[in-house]
């Protein structure tokens, strides 16, 4: 084929001519081989026609301030993504809220096959964006682009301040659009509108030393300040993800502990009601009860105490004694309630019942050994001895919870301090004191 | 597939049809535009010389659109108020012929479709919904454009163009379409937007410094 076909008129050359300002005179270079339509005089801030052969004067503007300087130089390469870019164009704009203005800066990148994309900056953080191929659905406070839900973060008027390099599009300093920011970090759907034309551009955040690395720029980024409307949080946890298996893990518990409570035999072995008489105890401290005997395999018994107590206190020394073996489990517990009123109201301290479980117990013909002491200004204190065998524990499981629920809590505890962070600077600030939490993902 | 040969009435070069349906083409060494009837080529008229262009893509560029290979074998050139665009005129490898659209490095591949009682250009506004192929699509742009030249073959007339007006129909997917009337009938074409990469590109246009 290719012997055949007739000569090619052969690609247009690339624009290698020497341009000059019209105006100053200066050397007008331009790197995006015909895809720019206005381009700035660097030297004398006329923006002349790109697509005009004469380089006709669009626009002169006065720069206030001599500091606006790109940081990434006009002419920078840098690979972006796998492609090489080209740093052809510079913009400052600002927006003011409240009387504040706000100052961020764009910058247009060239490949001639692959074409134009930007940078933004603002207070060090970066995004990168491309004009939005397909059409976002704007419904709202959210915005729907490729099946994502973007939120509405804010609304702003941006004025274009500085120009410099080329411009894919009609730039004129002084030009004021309406862009609308909707946020689902790290990437930032944006509309701007100007006039009746309305552009879509999606951005997705880049950390300055991201850019620094692909443009291979001297000294350090700049350190960004505070956080960014599309900034990634830094709780990298899928948070409903954790709450999801913690949920899980309770269940697990929860069976766990439901099937321990089936598989307890919880029997009754032994219940005895005694008087504690001070009379009585200054002949013989101490005494024992009849003998239980707790048969099956090696578990728990529970020993419950209860005293009809106001105001008074009870203390009782326990030995749980194995007959066959002489083996003894001691330990004492305290059955004791206070009230009263004070300044601050009515109080309470202690209660009437008072339970101890004893792990481990073989089977076998056991007694009690008692040894009570009481309160002295009370002469008879009736209390009961409530034996059970078997019994299930459940405290390794509530530490089982904590141990999995803390660091759950503090995951979700740090994300939404980071989201309250980014949703402050927007115009849906989070309430001063919110209730809702570990619920932002 | 069929070559058909002829010579430039104007300047007797040889011309050669890659696409049998092409309708017209332009004398690679005069710049008319030839438009072929029964027996031979008429001259319509001649290009000017085109303006400087950004597209990497050019005559004879090969590529890829899903598993058909095709090839550049023509082009319209429009200009708008905010740049230039081309139409890419492509032949598939299965004979159809398809339109590669290039805008600022934008990639869109589409198809000329029909459907009945499209739009006077009166009666549409942004923002407007048509179905067509059970694809809703919604009007987002009205571009007055100008017809800038030819290159190329072509699969119908086309070279006595001045304003133009397209009217860009998008929706939530890759797909879009284009209402053309650059001829009193409306003309639909129905397509998706396509990635540079996914194009496979060969015979690009080089440039230098890249």
């Amino acid at each position: 084929m290719s012997a055949s076909t007739p000569p090619l008129s052969g690609p247009p050359k690339a624009q290698a001519k020497a341009l000059n300002c019209p105006k100053c005179g200066a050397a007008i270079v331009l790197r995006s081989f015909g895809q720019a339509e206005t381009v700035v005089c660097a030297s004398c801030h006329c923006i002349l026609d790109a697509k005009d052969p004469n380089l006709a004067i669009l626009q002169q503007f006065e720069i206030k301030t001599s500091d606006v300087r790109p940081l990434i130089p006009l002419g920078t390469r840098g690979k972006l993504r796998g492609t090489d870019y080209e740093v052809i164009g510079f913009q400052r704009r600002s927006t003011q809220v409240d009387g504040i203005t706000y100052c961020w800066h764009e910058y247009v990148l060239f490949n001639p096959y692959k074409g134009i994309r930007y940078l933004s900056e603002y207070n060090g953080h970066w995004n990168d964006i491309s004009i939005c191929k397909m059409l976002p659905m704007s419904e709202g406070t959210s915005a729907n682009y490729l099946g994502e839900i973007y939120k509405h973060f804010q609304t702003c008027d941006a004025s274009t301040d500085f120009v410099l390099g080329e411009f894919p599009w009609q730039v004129r300093v002084g030009e004021k659009a309406a862009v609308t920011d909707y946020v689902h970090p790290p990437r930032v759907l944006s509309s701007e509108k100007l006039d009746k034309e309305v552009t879509w551009s999606i951005g997705e955040y880049m950390y300055g030393r991201e850019i620094w690395e692909a443009f291979k720029l001297h000294g350090a980024p700049p350190e960004a300040m505070g956080v960014y409307e599309n900034q990634p949080s830094p709780v990298t946890t899928n948070l409903a993800g954790m709450w999801v298996a913690f949920a899980a893990f309770a269940v697990l518990l929860l069976a766990l502990i439901a099937g321990f409570d089936m598989r307890a035999k919880k029997e009754p072995v032994f219940w005895q009601t005694y008087r504690y008489s001070r009379a009585d105890s200054k002949a013989e401290a101490s005494f024992v009860t009849d003998v239980f005997e707790l048969t099956g395999r090696t578990s728990t018994v529970q020993v419950k105490t209860y005293a009809p107590v106001s105001n008074h206190w009870i203390y009782l020394n326990y030995a749980l004694i194995n007959q066959d073996t002489g083996q003894a489990w001691d330990f004492g517990r305290e059955v004791s309630y206070f009230y009263g009123y004070d300044s601050d109201g009515s109080w309470t301290e202690g209660k009437q019942n008072d339970e101890v479980v004893i792990p481990s117990v073989p089977p076998g013909h056991y007694y009690l050994r008692i040894e009570p002491e009481a309160d002295p200004s009370l002469p008879v204190i009736p209390y009961t001895v409530d034996v059970t065998h078997d019994v299930p524990v459940f405290g390794i499981y509530g530490i089982a919870f904590l141990a999995l629920l803390a660091p759950v809590l503090i995951i979700s505890f740090r994300a939404h301090t980071f989201e309250r962070s980014r949703w402050s600077e927007s115009d849906h600030p989070p309430m001063q004191l919110s209730s809702s939490s570990g619920e932002d993902e | 597939m069929t070559q058909p040969v002829a010579n430039c009435p104007n300047c007797g070069a040889k011309i050669v049809f890659r696409w049998s349906s092409s309708v017209q083409t332009v004398c690679g060494f005069c710049k008319s535009i030839l438009v072929r009837t029964n027996v031979d080529l008429k001259k319509v008229g001649q290009v000017a010389d085109l303006p400087p262009d950004s597209s990497p893509i050019q005559i004879n560029t090969e590529g890829k659109y899903g598993n058909k290979a095709f090839v550049v074998v023509g082009r319209i050139l429009y200009e708008y108020d905010q740049g230039g665009w081309n139409e890419w005129h492509v032949m598939m490898n299965d004979g159809a012929s398809a339109w590669l659209s290039d805008a600022q490095s934008e990639y869109a591949l589409s198809l000329s479709s029909t459907a009945q009682n499209l739009p006077a250009p009166t009666q549409v506004h942004v923002g407007q919904q048509f179905t067509w192929n059970n694809q809703p699509y919604t009007v987002t742009v009205i571009t007055p454009a100008h017809y800038r030249g030819v290159e190329g073959e072509l699969p119908f007339q086309y070279w006595d163009k001045t304003d133009v007006t397209f009217v860009d129909l998008r929706t939530e997917s890759t797909k879009f379409a284009t209402l053309d009337y650059s001829d009193p009938e409306p003309a639909l074409y129905l397509g998706e937007f396509v990635q540079f990469e996914d194009l496979k590109l060969k015979n690009l246009r080089s440039f230098e410094g890249w």
